[in-house]
């Protein structure tokens, strides 16, 4: 009999983990069950040039093209899992697996106490970019609460559009658990200069619907009125259908737990993409990834070792992803949990710097501004676990000291 | 002899660089973000796999591997 592949979430891991199970040789069905409407679709370009009105919506595949090749079930919500039994309940009936790869990502988080009214929104999906994009025109006050990078490219992109973004960050500096204190605070001078005023140390207390604005209450005793507020405050991973089903949970943030195969802890359940938590062996670390590389990439595998168990490979990978602020571009390497963080190339200048990251004499992580020449030989460098001084050769001549490339 | 050749969408590609990320030899991206591809647009069996993970990497979808005839 034939044996049936089912995956949870129709985003970017989902449609990876199908294409990776077919590489790997696997001829039996492959169920893919998505929640939202659309046909799996890049969600980077939401919150830049979807935004900025710059893009159509980028579909990955074509629906003909898609539906040939797996059984494609969308607005089809996953609300519980029966290992035992091998099936999962969904919103439209139970489908039973021989494997199953869980890819449904993460979901916004929102902001207790604030509720929902139609100028206050989040931004994940295609459907939230389309209401967002209704509301950030010329002049409009958008206030963005929360500093991350979602946050940073939200206001950006409202900026280059003619609105006025604010910023609202509780913490001291942002961005710290994605590239450090050090990093963090550098790239968040990039608002000011930019006329993006950026409030750091300054919580929401309450959110006022008036007739024509939303009043925003701080900490600091200001009131900022908003024709829009963006609720930019992480993502949680989206699991709540898993619960009590016996796949381990992280205590913390409820993602699923792996093993280095992304296997989770029920037998032929898988996970990858957002959604995941895994040791990743090259770093000796175990993490949980919002980008799209891993997502793409991790998903792959885990697609592959769903299809054939036996010749299942571990999954590692040094991280990465990139950002874009006012047509600036920030690319990150590898981890910020390291013991040194310095900046490199003499000065940091304004719009344009290199930063190691250190832990003994390997290098873990870089952050590069404005330096897409140098950022992909130093991960190279840092998956063959190179040094500072051979990080230090690439950093002066753009040269990958470790793979010898020419120019 | 069916070969295999590497198309660049120049339109696409937004100078990421995950393709120099496995196939170094073959990609670059300069200080401007510009991807400056080496070796010509044919794809020989010994770089085949990386190339793939290249294109598969590639998150503004400007790689694509297509067979021809030659
Ligand atoms: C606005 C925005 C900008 C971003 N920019 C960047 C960037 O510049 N660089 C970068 O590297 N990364 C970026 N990312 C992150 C990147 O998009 C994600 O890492 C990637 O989408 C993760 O893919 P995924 O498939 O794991 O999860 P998701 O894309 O979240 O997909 C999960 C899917 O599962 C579905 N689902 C959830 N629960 C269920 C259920 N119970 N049943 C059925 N389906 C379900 C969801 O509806 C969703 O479609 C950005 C993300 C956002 C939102
Ligand atoms: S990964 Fe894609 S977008 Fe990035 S440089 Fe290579 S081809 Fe261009």
């Amino acid at each position: 009999m034939s044996r049936r592949l089912v995956i949870v979430g129709a985003s970017l891991a989902g449609l990876r983990a199908a294409e990776g199970a077919r590489k790997a040789g696997f001829d039996g069905e492959v169920t893919l069950i998505g929640a939202e409407q659309h046909l799996p679709y890049d969600r980077p370009p939401l919150s830049k040039k979807y935004l900025t009105g710059d893009g159509a919506a980028d579909f990955y595949r074509a629906e003909a093209d898609l539906r040939a090749e797996l059984d494609l079930r969308l607005s089809t919500t996953a609300t519980s899992l029966h290992p035992d039994e091998h099936v999962v309940t969904t919103s439209e009936g139970n489908i039973s697996y021989d494997a199953l790869v869980i890819a449904t990502g993460a979901a916004a988080r929102s902001l207790p106490g604030v509720a929902d009214s139609s100028r206050v929104l989040t931004l994940r999906t295609l459907d939230d970019a389309d209401r967002l994009r209704a509301h950030i025109r010329p002049g409009a006050r958008v206030v963005v609460v929360g500093g991350g990078f979602i946050g940073a490219e939200i206001a950006s992109s409202a900026q280059q559009i003619g609105a006025q973004a604010t910023i609202v960050e509780a913490a001291r500096v942002p961005l710290v658990r994605a590239v450090g204190e050090m990093v963090g605070e550098t790239l968040s001078q990039l608002h000011a200069r930019n006329g993006v005023r950026l409030l750091t140390e300054t919580s929401v207390l309450d959110c006022i619907e008036t007739a024509f604005v939303q009043e925003i209450h701080l900490s600091s005793g200001e009131v900022l009125p908003a024709d829009v507020v963006v609720i930019g405050v992480g993502a949680a991973p989206a699991t709540e259908w898993l619960r009590g089903s016996g796949v381990e949970l992280d205590p913390i943030d409820g993602g699923v737990v792996c093993d280095a195969f992304l296997r989770t802890s029920v037998p032929d359940v898988y996970a990858a993409g957002d959604v995941a938590h895994w040791p990743n062996g090259l770093l000796d670390v175990t993490m949980r990834l919002e980008n799209w590389t891993n997502a793409a990439e991790q998903a792959g595998r885990a697609g592959a070792n769903a299809a054939d168990p036996e010749n299942a490979v571990a999954y590692e990978t040094v991280p990465y992803f990139w950002s874009e602020w006012y047509g600036q571009r920030i690319q990150f390497v590898g981890t910020p949990m390291a013991d040194r963080v310095e900046f490199l190339e003499g000065e940091r200048e304004e719009d344009r710097f290199v930063a190691l990251y250190t832990t003994g004499d390997r290098v873990v992580g870089a952050a590069t501004l404005n330096q897409p020449r140098k950022i992909m030989k130093l991960r190279r460098l840092i998956s063959e676990r190179g040094g500072p001084a051979a990080a230090q050769t690439i950093i002066d001549d753009g040269q990958s000291a470790a793979t010898g490339a020419t120019p | 002899m069916v070969t295999l050749k590497l198309e660049v969408d120049r339109g696409r590609c937004t100078g990421i660089g995950i393709c120099e990320s496995f196939a170094p030899d073959r990609f670059e991206v300069d200080d401007d973000g510009t991807l400056l591809v080496r070796g010509g647009e044919l794809v020989g069996d010994a770089e085949r796999e990386e190339i793939e993970r290249a294109v598969d990497g590639c998150p503004a979808a400007a790689l694509r591997l297509v067979e021809g005839v030659s």
